[in-house]
């Protein structure tokens, strides 16, 4: 066994390791994605089965102005990303705004989708299969969405104060991570509850 | 925290006081204190769990015994189920793999430290917070207390209608917390193994530890989460107004049966394999020779991973689903026999040809290959449906699983506190108690669940707080029960070889058993920083390497 | 340093063969000392009296076979490895070869297991399909069992009975066979119906419907009882089957599908029994009770038990068992019904004419 130093081998760059930042978060996402599977599992296997109540064709309307913000988010926050890398400050802060803006947009439209179930239609997460399966799963969708806005929001307020810079693009990397994995979850969730669970 | 040696507090030692050395080790995000923080932790909630057990078999001793009424009894398996899963074992292989992957891998920490803080007093809240219950789970009709659902907690006996009061909530939410703590230990594992092994430790070259850990760790990432899921819809289900699991409702029992068992099963992988991992350190050295079949140890181990998702229903084949479904179960079930018989030849293969040393961690090892042995051929006998329809629901499968889990996983665990505990502590435990500790272990471990087939056989279902006189199981029940105080005592003994050694124990020097991994090359206990200078490795046994230079391994890496 | 051998450490390997050899026959001497004894039979699942059950019994034996062939092959190269190898006081200080591995033996040892593993599942697939997709004959006598905390009730549709505990089905000749086919539902939690000797168990789960088949090959008595955790007195929900030949299930029959007795000695209990909560739970045939949450009493005298096998069917027992359920099965779902001794006593002598 060599006594070689850490630093020679690794400044001869013959020792390179994925950056534990991404290792930590794909792992997240891994676990994330098996929580929402199985809240999926259930959905689907309760569709059509409600004894009674309001049913997903007669309640449901499909939220695209909403997805196409949700979706547009991950452009933007790609954007971001790559202005931060290129050391353009007002370019990251600008897009990463949006992101959040378009985040935002997208739980406002779920608060008043689910205003309009409740209010208008009767169905609540005690009323039915659907509505127990329908509010878990688009729920704890909107909880994931709305702790990505809080860190989003953290990061801006950072980026604002001067503390993002290039140094950071890794880390943001990781935050973006999370946020394309929230986008993609809500196309598996559209998909269930807007076109196959009808 | 002190710059040099890690002892377990201590106080008094260059004039700190007490409360610094308590508010050291709380504070602590070094991956070897809490690794020891997790493996005390276990050690407590082991005792606690073992006394619930004899409750349970004090009992059982003869038929209609009032030693303890059917709702304390209820509770006492509930509570023990959960303890001993939840607050036992998976808290020690996480213990054991914060200590020594980052010390095997040549790193000086695992990946994320305050992570790894934060994860091991999450599951410690949990443990408190499943026994709070005892005192703070009153509810209607005083119906609270300690929760009595079994530790799956089937649905429906877990509603609101059949479970009024908190007990299930404790359960409930006990084991999501600590839940919450068990991924963010696995991600900080596989954060670990993949970013952080020193220069040369290609993962071909990676301890057999730290492949298995990373197994496991990427098993729990899965399947705990399930369990989470299921939990948060049982939470949904009683206060919420949900339904998914009310039957009045339209809800279905059998889906929480399938989320809890899609759980369940990798569970029980997430709990060998680290088990696994300590008898493919302990076995060669002891043997003086190298692991046989290194890669076909890591192919059968991932394939046991991979397999184990598809083997869940084998729990649930008196539920009547499907002949198609059935048979699907009982493929999956027998199909992982193979890569796990694989690994019993491969250790076989390992002491083959070699010079066998018995000191008190390979006898635990060796034991644990017989008994493994027999626990995985009662498990292909459960695996085959039909049998499992006279089998299932009894005493003979509680036989089998405590045969695995304590004939197989907490023997190697036992097995690894010997082996590791002159690292940690920089003392050696006392051969002649080790010795003594494992005899009788063996002989009340054999009493107690080698018999506690029989009343199975006789048709003796589980969960019972008491049974009928006349249908031929009291004699069995009686001698299983000796059996676990034959266990206790040893146990006993092994506590106070712990403790005593601790203080009047020969020290044990860097390398006591001439081993050949990289946590030897350090002093015991290691210092804070682990390497002064980061190793380069160039073969799986750098210190053999070291040792040898005449036939080192990297000639023929 | 080197690890140093004390005497005696190969000593290990001969001491844990002996007891496991002695354990296995412990273990085949219990198996060989469960007999049927009289009225109480063992619930052994190795004294088959119904096709499934024997057909269990039968893959059992081939899969303790291979399994126990396994055993002792491998068993005895360990025993082989810890002797053989075991490190001796006077062996050379060199470590032993550094052996890697083999590709070929483990190919070997991959091969053979995935075969047997095959042999396995093809044997117990077959099994798995003639009991659990055996088409039911028109002979079969149906039984809709229902799960309860804690009790356990049988209706037979095609004969309009409803009873409780106490199931009775007729033997069934392997030449004309009339086995019983069971449908299995539950009121509320999960349960399991587990009766040894005439098959293996199927689970009663609440909002799903499931089927299992006996054809008891012989008369007699067999027992068994709940098999799934179902709350506090999972334990007592004990099961009795009598197995009748043609003319004795007949009679049984045509006792309970009369009305209840009409004695007017004990019209000062049956007006008690009335006037009460009792008939909220519990239905006495052509009475006003007509109570479904309880078992149905209309012929409770032809039972031997009360409370699911709980306590034996006298009059002390069942004074006590409505005055303080709590005392013979606590933590059911029975309640104490504070009634005046007077009342109770004539209660109770109403309920001893329910023949």
């Amino acid at each position: 066994m060599s006594e070689a130093t850490l630093s020679m081998a690794q400044a001869a760059g013959a020792w390179k390791l994925p950056y534990r930042g991404k290792v930590g978060m794909a792992c997240l996402i891994i676990a994330e994605s098996a929580i929402f599977t199985i809240f999926v599992v259930a959905y689907l296997y309760y569709a059509g089965r409600s004894l009674s109540g309001p049913t997903p064709r007669e309640v449901l309307e499909t939220p695209i102005f909403f997805t196409i913000c949700l979706l547009s988010s991950s452009l933007t926050i790609h954007f971001a990303e790559k202005f931060l890398e290129r050391g353009s400050r007002g370019g990251f802060l600008g897009f990463w705004l949006l992101t959040f803006i378009l985040g935002g947009l997208f739980l406002f439209g779920t608060g008043h989708e689910w205003h309009r179930l409740i209010y208008e239609h009767g169905l609540t997460i005690s009323t039915n299969l659907f509505g127990t399966t329908y509010y878990s799963l688009v729920g704890l969708h909107a909880f994931h969405v709305t702790v990505g806005l809080i860190m989003l929001g953290i990061v801006f307020l950072l980026g604002l104060a001067g503390r993002v810079g290039a140094e950071q693009s890794a880390r943001v990397e990781v935050l973006s991570m999370y946020w394309h994995f929230v986008d993609a979850v809500w196309v598996v969730v559209f998909t269930v509850v807007y076109i196959l669970g009808r | 925290m002190s710059s040099d040696a890690i002892a377990i507090g201590v106080a008094g030692a260059g004039g700190r006081s007490w409360v610094e050395e308590l508010h050291d080790w709380v504070t602590t995000v070094d991956h070897k204190r809490l690794g020891i923080l997790y493996i005390l932790y276990a050690l407590l909630f082991l005792v606690i769990g073992g006394l619930e057990a004899m409750v349970i078999r004090i009992q059982l001793m003869r038929a209609h015994n009032d030693f303890v009424s059917p709702q304390v009894f209820n509770r006492m398996f509930t509570m023990h189920g959960t303890t001993m899963i939840f607050f036992v074992i998976m808290p020690v292989m996480f213990g054991f793999a914060n200590y020594l992957v980052p010390l095997m891998i040549g790193a000086r920490d695992m990946a994320f430290p305050r992570l790894n803080a934060f994860s091991f007093w999450l599951t410690a809240f949990g443990g408190f917070l499943l026994y709070f219950s005892f005192l703070g789970g009153s509810g209607l009709y005083g119906a609270g207390n300690a929760p009595d659902v079994g530790w799956w907690a089937y649905a429906p006996l877990t509603s609101r209608a059949f479970s009024p009061g908190h007990s299930t909530d404790y359960w409930t939410i006990s084991v999501l917390v600590s839940g919450f703590g068990s991924i963010g230990t696995a991600t900080n594992i596989i954060a670990t193994v993949l970013s952080m092994r020193c220069p040369g430790m290609t993962l071909g070259r990676m301890p057999l530890m730290g492949w298995m850990t990373l197994v496991m760790s990427g098993l729990v990432l899965i399947t705990i989460s399930p369990l989470t899921a299921a939990q948060v819809m049982l939470i949904v289900d009683r206060y919420l107004g949900g339904h998914f699991f009310d039957t009045q409702a339209g809800g279905s029992a059998a889906l929480w049966m399938h989320f809890f068992w899609i759980f369940g099963h990798p569970e029980v992988y997430i709990l060998v394999i680290p088990a696994f991992a300590f008898a493919s350190e302990i076995i060669p050295v002891f043997s003086r020779k190298p692991i046989f079949g290194y890669p076909v140890m890591v192919a059968a181990t991932v394939g046991i991973g991979f397999i184990s998702m598809s083997v869940w229903a084998h729990h649930m084949f008196t539920i009547g689903m499907t002949s198609t479904a059935n048979t699907f179960f009982v493929l999956t079930t027998m199909a992982i026999s193979v890569p796990t018989g694989i690994k019993i030849f491969n250790w076989l293969g390992t002491m083959w040809g070699g010079k066998l040393h018995f000191k008190t961690p390979m006898l635990f090892c060796v034991a644990f290959l017989f008994q493994f042995l027999v626990a995985g051929l009662t498990g292909i006998m459960l695996g085959a449906a039909p049998f499992n329809w006279q089998l299932n629901g009894s005493y003979f499968v509680i036989a089998h699983f405590h045969y695995v889990i304590v004939g197989a996983i907490f023997f190697c665990i036992l097995g690894a506190v010997y082996y590791w505990y002159p690292k940690m502590t920089g003392r050696m435990l006392n051969e002649t108690l080790g010795k003594l500790h494992f005899w009788l272990f063996v002989i009340g471990f054999h009493m107690t669940f080698d018999l506690m087939h029989i009343p199975g056989l006789l048709g003796m279902p589980r969960r019972i707080y008491t049974y009928e006189p006349g249908r031929g199981w009291e004699s069995w029940n009686m001698l299983v029960t000796i059996g676990t105080f034959i266990q206790a005592f040893a146990t006993l003994i092994f506590l106070v070889n712990l403790v005593v050694s601790y203080f009047k124990g020969p020290k044990a020097g860097n390398d006591p058993w001439d081993a050949w991994t990289l946590e030897w090359s350090v002093s015991s206990p290691p210092p804070a920083y682990n390497f002064a200078v980061l190793p380069e490795v160039e073969s799986r046994r750098p210190l053999w390497d070291r040792k040898h230079p005449e036939d080192p391994d990297s000639r023929y890496d | 340093m080197n690890l140093r051998e004390t005497e005696g450490e190969g000593v290990a390997g001969r001491i844990a063969g002996i007891l496991l050899l002695f354990l296995s026959l412990l273990f085949a001497a219990g198996l060989c000392a469960a007999r049927p004894q009289g009225d109480n039979p063992i619930p052994n699942i190795f004294e088959p009296h119904s096709t499934p059950a024997d057909s269990i019994l039968h893959l059992s034996i081939f899969v303790l076979t291979i399994t126990g062939l396994i055993f002792l092959v491998v068993f005895t190269l360990l025993v082989y490895a810890i002797v053989k190898f075991r490190a001796r006081a006077g062996d050379s200080p060199h470590e032993p070869p550094q052996v890697y591995g083999s590709t070929q033996i483990e190919l070997a040892w991959t091969v053979i297991p995935t075969l047997i593993v095959v042999v396995l599942f093809l044997a117990t697939t077959r099994v798995l399909h003639a009991i659990q997709d055996a088409p039911k004959p028109a002979s079969a006598v149906e039984v809709i069992a229902i799960g309860h905390q804690f009790w356990w009730e049988f209706r037979y549709p095609e004969l309009g009975i409803v009873t409780a505990n106490e199931l009775h089905i007729p033997v069934s000749d392997p030449a004309n066979p009339t086995p019983t086919y069971l449908k299995l539902l539950s009121a509320d939690t999960d349960h399991s119906f587990w009766v040894p000797q005439l098959a293996g168990k199927t689970d009663l789960i609440p909002n799903r419907v499931n089927r299992m088949w006996v054809d008891p090959h012989r008369t007699g008595v067999f027992l068994g009882q709940c098999a799934q955790y179902c709350g506090t007195q999972h334990a007592k929900m004990l099961l009795k089957v009598s197995v009748d030949s043609a003319e004795d299930f007949k009679s049984w029959v045509n006792a309970q599908q009369h009305p209840a007795m009409q004695d007017d000695s004990v019209s000062a209990g049956r007006k008690v029994f009335e006037t009460t909560a009792c008939i909220n739970c519990h239905a006495v045939g052509g009475t006003p009770a007509t109570g479904r949450f309880g078992p149905d009493l209309t012929h409770m005298m032809s039972r031997n038990t009360i409370a699911a096998g709980a306590a034996e069917n006298t009059r002390e027992k069942l004074r006590l068992w409505i005055q303080n359920p709590e005392a013979i099965k606590p933590g059911s779902l029975m309640p104490a019904m504070k009634l005046s001794d007077t009342d109770l006593d004539a209660l109770v002598s109403y309920l001893e004419t329910l023949r």
